[in-house]
C-alpha cells in the first residue's frame, strides 16, 4: 500500500523563477504540508539551554504530544512536565487555577527543586484572555526560590508581532538579573548551536582578552547568570535579534547584530564594527579571503557541474548563499523557502536581475506533497529540506547556520560541501531527527 | 493532581487519530489548526509518512482568521486543494481554537462538498481527547457515508471486517497481515481491514461481512453502526498468543451463527488479577491479559488510561486517566507490562516488561513494538 501518488502537480504551484518571484512571499498562503525534515530546533530544545531549568507545558493533549516527545527524544524527559487542558477548563473559566495548581503540584513532586521553571502557555490562553500576570505573581509568592519564565507555544500568533521562535530566543534570557557591567565580558545570544571556537567572531573577541559567554556553553544556572554582566550582547541569527535588543535595554549592555554573511566586504564591515566596540582594531581579512576562496574552489571541483539546491533551514540567508556560490562558480539552480528573509532582500534583487532562472520552491505548499522528488540529474543540496525535495543523498546536513561565522564559517561550509559531494549520506535517517546538534551535551 | 504529568508522555490526540485512520484510503484530511499538529503527527504518529503520499494538511489558521471568523478562507483553500488532487473524500478535523470560536465544521464540510462534488465530512475533534475518539469518529463517519446500503450481510460466508486497525495501536510490524493470515487459517476471509492494507472500495463493501472484529476500542463505533445497518454481529479482541487466538476464532464462528456480539477477553475471572498489570488501550490490553492467562497461567489486570466503553474491561480492571490515578494502582503489581515511558512511575522493585505503544511513545521505540498476533507470547 505504500506508494507515491504519481501525479505531478502543475509546475507553477511549486516553482517560480527569480525573475517572477515576489518579495517577501513568492507563494500564496494556502493549506500547508509538513515535510519529514525535522532538524531545526523547536521551543523545547531551545528552552532546555537554560541550565538546571524545568519546563511545564499547559495545553491541550494534541499540542502536548509533539513537545513531550521532543523532550523524550533529546533525553530530557526528567526536565519536562505537562498540564493537560480539558474542555471543562475552557468552559468553567478556571484556567488560572489550572496553571497555578498544576505547576505547584509538579514542583512539589520533583526530586530536586529546579532553579528556573519555564511555563509554556498556549493559543487557548491568549484567546481566553487568561490573567497570566496573576498566575506568575501567585507562583512567585508561593515558590520564591524558583525563577518562573513566561514562555509561549501559541503558533496562532506566528503572524502577529514576534513569532514564537523569536519570543523563545528572547525569553531564554528573561531570568538574567541585572548586575554591575563588566567591560571585559561579551555575550553571543540567541543561538541554539555554539559558535565555532575557530570562527573569526569568537577569535576576535577572545584574542583581544575578553571573556565570551554563550548559553550553549553554560553548565550551571549560576554560570548562566554571569551572562548578565556583559557590556556587549551580540546576535548573529535573525530570529535572535529582537531578544538581543531587549536584553540590551533591560540589562544595560550594548547590542550588535552581526549575521553570518556570505559576502567578504560585509564580513569585514561587521568585524570592523565589532573591533571598534571592543576598543580594538580589526586587522583586516589578510589571507582569509584567499583561504576561503581556496576552500570554495576545492569544493567546486568536487561538485563539478552538479546542480546545487539551498534551503532556508540550513542558513539564515539562503539567497545570499546562492548568489555567493554562483559567483564562485557553482551551478546553483534551486532555493527552497516559503518567504524570503528580510536580510536577503539585496541578494533577492540581485537574483532577479542576474540569475533570473534560479527557481524558488515552497516547502509547505500542499503540491509539494506530490511533486516528484529527485530526477535523472544528481543534486548537491545544502540543507535537509533541499535534500528531501531534491531526492538526493549528497547533502550538507546543517541547520541554523551551523554555528559558523565569518571566513572560518565559509571555509567550514565549503569543506562540508566538498564532503557532501564525495560521500553520500543516509538522507532518510538523518533528516528525520529533531533538533540537529541537540542532545550531544550542548543542552541536556 | 488530575491532568498533570510530571514525567510520563501523553497519548496522541483525536485529530491525529482521524488522520491515522484515513491515511491509506485516498482521501484528504485537513486539520483546522494554526501549526504544529501536522508535523507532530507525521513525526511521531505516522510511520507511513515518508513512503506514502497521503494527503494530510493543516489549514494554517492565524490569529486574524480566528478573530474574523474567516471560514471562507478555509473553504476556499480546501476547495482549491481538492480541485488539484481529486481525493476520494475530504475530512476536516478541528483543534482547540476552532472549538473555542465555534467553527461549524459540518457546515464547512457541506459547503466544500457543494463546491467540489467530493464527499466531505467535518469531525468535531478538539485535540482534548485521545486518538481513540478521533479514530472512532473517522471510521464511523466512513461507514455512514460510504458503506453500500444495498448490500446485505452474507451469513455463513466467513467474511470478516477488521475494525480499528491503525499503526497507533499496532505499528507497522506486520500485525495487519498476520491478522489476515490468522483469519484465513481459521476459515475466514478479511472482507476489509479498517484501515491498513485495504482500499476505500473494500470498505464500501463492508455490508457483506458475516462478522465484524473490533481489534481496538476505536473500531467499536463503526462496528455498532454496521450492526444497526446490516445486522452484522461484532466480536471485540485481538488474536494475541495461540490460546486466545483460538478462543477469538471460536467467538467469531459463534457470532456468525448466533448473531450475538461478544467480548471474550472481558470474561477473565477476578482471581486472575493478582500477578501482573498491563497499562494500555482496553481491547489490546484485555486481549493480552487473556492470552497471557491462557498461555502462561499468569494473572493480569488492565489499567486503561484511555477512553473505553462499558463491557470492555473485566471486573479486576481499572480506568485511570492521569499519572496520579495510575500510580496507586501499580503498588501491588509483581510485574508491569507497559510502554517504556511509564517506567519512571512504576515501583522500583517491580518487574517492568516494556511493550511500546506508538500512540504513547511515538517513534522512539518503534523498532521494538512486537507483532504478537497468533504466536506464542514470550513477554513474561
Amino acid at each position: 500500500m505504500l506508494e507515491r501518488l504519481g501525479k505531478s502537480p502543475p509546475e507553477e504551484l511549486t516553482s517560480v523563477p527569480a525573475r517572477d518571484a515576489d518579495f517577501p512571499s513568492p507563494f500564496r498562503s494556502v493549506l500547508e504540508y509538513a515535510s519529514p525534515a525535522r532538524g531545526t530546533w523547536n521551543i523545547v530544545h531551545t528552552g532546555m539551554l537554560i541550565p538546571q531549568s524545568h519546563q511545564v507545558f499547559v495545553c491541550a493533549e494534541g499540542c502536548l504530544r509533539g513537545v513531550v516527545l521532543t523532550a523524550a527524544e533529546m533525553g530530557a524527559i526528567d526536565r519536562f512536565s505537562s498540564v493537560a487542558i480539558r474542555e471543562e477548563n475552557v468552559l468553567d473559566g478556571d484556567m488560572e487555577e489550572l496553571i497555578i495548581d498544576g505547576t505547584a503540584d509538579i514542583l512539589e513532586k520533583l526530586p530536586v527543586r529546579p532553579r528556573a521553571v519555564l511555563i509554556y502557555t498556549s493559543c487557548i490562553h491568549h484567546f481566553m484572555a487568561c490573567e497570566l500576570p496573576r498566575v506568575y505573581r501567585v507562583l512567585r509568592q508561593r515558590f520564591p526560590d524558583v525563577e518562573f519564565v513566561e514562555c509561549y507555544m501559541n503558533p496562532i500568533m506566528r503572524k502577529s508581532g514576534l513569532t514564537p521562535d523569536q519570543l523563545m530566543r528572547r525569553q531564554l534570557y528573561a531570568p538574567l538579573k541585572a548586575r554591575p557591567i563588566n567591560p571585559r565580558a561579551v555575550n553571543i545570544v540567541g543561538n541554539d548551536l555554539p559558535t565555532d571556537d575557530g570562527s573569526d567572531l569568537v577569535r576576535l573577541i577572545r584574542e583581544n582578552g575578553f571573556t565570551l559567554r554563550e548559553i550553549t556553553r553554560m553548565k550551571t544556572y549560576d554560570e548562566y547568570q554571569e551572562m548578565a554582566e556583559a557590556f556587549l550582547h551580540i546576535t548573529t541569527y535573525p530570529s535572535a535579534r529582537a531578544g538581543g535588543e531587549e536584553l540590551s535595554r533591560r540589562l544595560g549592555g550594548r547590542h550588535l547584530y552581526l549575521p553570518f554573511a556570505f559576502d567578504y566586504d560585509e564580513t569585514d564591515a561587521e568585524y570592523t564594527v565589532l573591533a571598534r566596540e571592543l576598543g580594538a582594531v580589526y586587522p583586516g581579512s589578510g589571507s582569509r579571503r584567499e583561504a576561503a576562496d581556496a576552500a570554495l574552489e576545492s569544493a567546486r571541483r568536487a561538485v563539478g557541474s552538479m546542480p546545487v539546491a539551498v534551503d532556508y533551514t540550513a542558513v539564515s540567508r539562503p539567497v545570499q548563499l546562492a548568489k555567493f556560490l554562483t559567483e564562485h562558480g557553482f551551478h546553483v539552480t534551486d532555493i527552497y523557502l516559503d518567504a524570503v528573509p528580510g536580510d536577503d532582500k539585496p541578494a533577492f534583487d540581485w537574483a532577479k536581475e542576474k540569475l533570473p532562472e534560479l527557481m524558488f520552491h515552497p516547502t509547505v505548499h500542499p503540491a509539494m506533497r506530490v511533486r516528484p522528488r529527485g530526477g535523472d540529474t544528481p543534486v548537491l543540496a545544502i540543507g535537509q529540506k533541499a535534500a528531501y525535495f531534491s531526492g538526493t543523498d549528497r547533502f550538507v546536513n546543517m541547520v541554523e547556520d551551523g554555528g559558523h561565522h565569518g571566513y572560518d564559517g565559509i571555509i567550514r561550509l565549503a569543506n562540508l560541501i566538498e564532503e557532501a559531494a564525495k560521500e553520500p549520506k543516509d538522507t532518510r535517517s538523518l533528516i528525520q531527527v529533531k533538533g540537529l546538534g541537540c542532545g550531544g551535551g550542548c543542552c541536556v | 493532581m488530575k491532568q498533570t504529568a510530571r514525567i510520563i508522555s501523553v497519548y496522541t490526540a483525536d485529530v491525529m487519530g482521524v488522520a491515522s485512520a484515513l491515511f491509506e484510503l485516498g482521501g484528504m484530511t485537513v486539520m483546522h489548526d494554526a501549526s504544529g499538529c501536522n508535523s507532530t503527527y507525521n513525526t511521531h504518529d505516522e510511520p507511513r509518512w515518508y513512503d506514502h503520499d497521503s494527503l494530510v494538511f493543516i489549514s494554517a489558521l492565524t490569529e486574524m482568521d480566528a478573530i474574523m471568523g474567516d471560514d471562507e478562507k478555509l473553504i476556499r483553500d480546501i476547495t482549491e486543494a481538492a480541485e488539484e488532487f481529486h481525493p476520494r473524500f475530504i475530512a476536516v478535523a478541528g483543534t482547540p481554537i476552532p472549538m473555542m470560536i465555534g467553527t461549524d465544521l459540518p457546515a464547512v464540510a457541506t459547503e466544500v462538498e457543494k463546491r467540489t462534488g467530493i464527499p466531505c465530512f467535518g469531525l468535531k475533534t478538539n485535540s482534548m481527547h485521545s486518538y481513540i475518539s478521533g479514530v472512532s469518529m473517522a471510521f464511523e463517519a466512513l461507514a455512514r457515508r460510504f458503506c453500500d446500503e444495498r448490500l446485505s450481510r452474507e451469513k455463513g460466508s466467513g467474511r470478516v471486517n477488521v475494525l480499528g486497525m491503525t499503526p497507533l495501536d499496532f505499528s507497522v510490524n506486520g500485525s495487519d497481515g498476520a491478522i489476515r493470515d490468522w483469519l484465513a487459517k481459521n476459515g475466514f476471509t478479511a472482507n476489509s481491514v479498517w484501515a491498513m492494507g485495504s482500499t476505500l472500495d473494500e470498505l464500501i463493501e463492508a455490508g457483506r461481512a458475516d462478522v465484524n472484529l473490533a481489534v481496538s476500542c476505536d473500531g467499536l463505533a463503526a462496528a455498532k453502526y454496521l450492526k444497526e445497518k446490516f445486522g452484522t454481529p461484532y466480536v471485540a479482541g485481538v488474536p494475541f498468543g495461540t490460546g486466545f487466538a483460538d478462543t477469538l476464532a471460536s467467538a467469531l464462528a459463534r457470532a456468525s451463527v448466533t448473531g450475538k456480539d461478544a467480548v471474550p477477553f472481558a470474561a477473565r475471572p477476578m482471581e486472575w488479577a493478582a500477578e501482573a498489570a498491563i497499562i494500555g488501550e482496553s481491547v489490546y490490553s484485555g486481549s493480552l491479559a487473556a492470552a497471557l492467562g491462557l498461555e502462561s497461567g499468569v494473572s493480569c489486570r488492565v489499567i486503561c488510561p484511555l477512553e473505553t466503553e462499558a463491557g470492555l474491561l473485566a471486573e479486576s480492571d481499572s480506568e485511570a486517566l492521569d499519572e496520579d490515578e495510575i500510580i496507586p494502582l501499580l503498588g501491588n503489581s509483581g510485574a508491569i507490562i507497559a510502554d517504556p515511558m511509564y517506567r519512571p512511575i512504576c515501583p522500583a522493585d517491580c518487574r517492568f516488561v516494556p511493550l511500546p505503544s506508538e500512540a504513547f511513545s511515538g517513534r522512539i521505540y518503534r523498532k521494538d513494538i512486537p507483532n504478537l498476533i497468533d504466536r506464542q507470547l514470550k513477554l513474561l
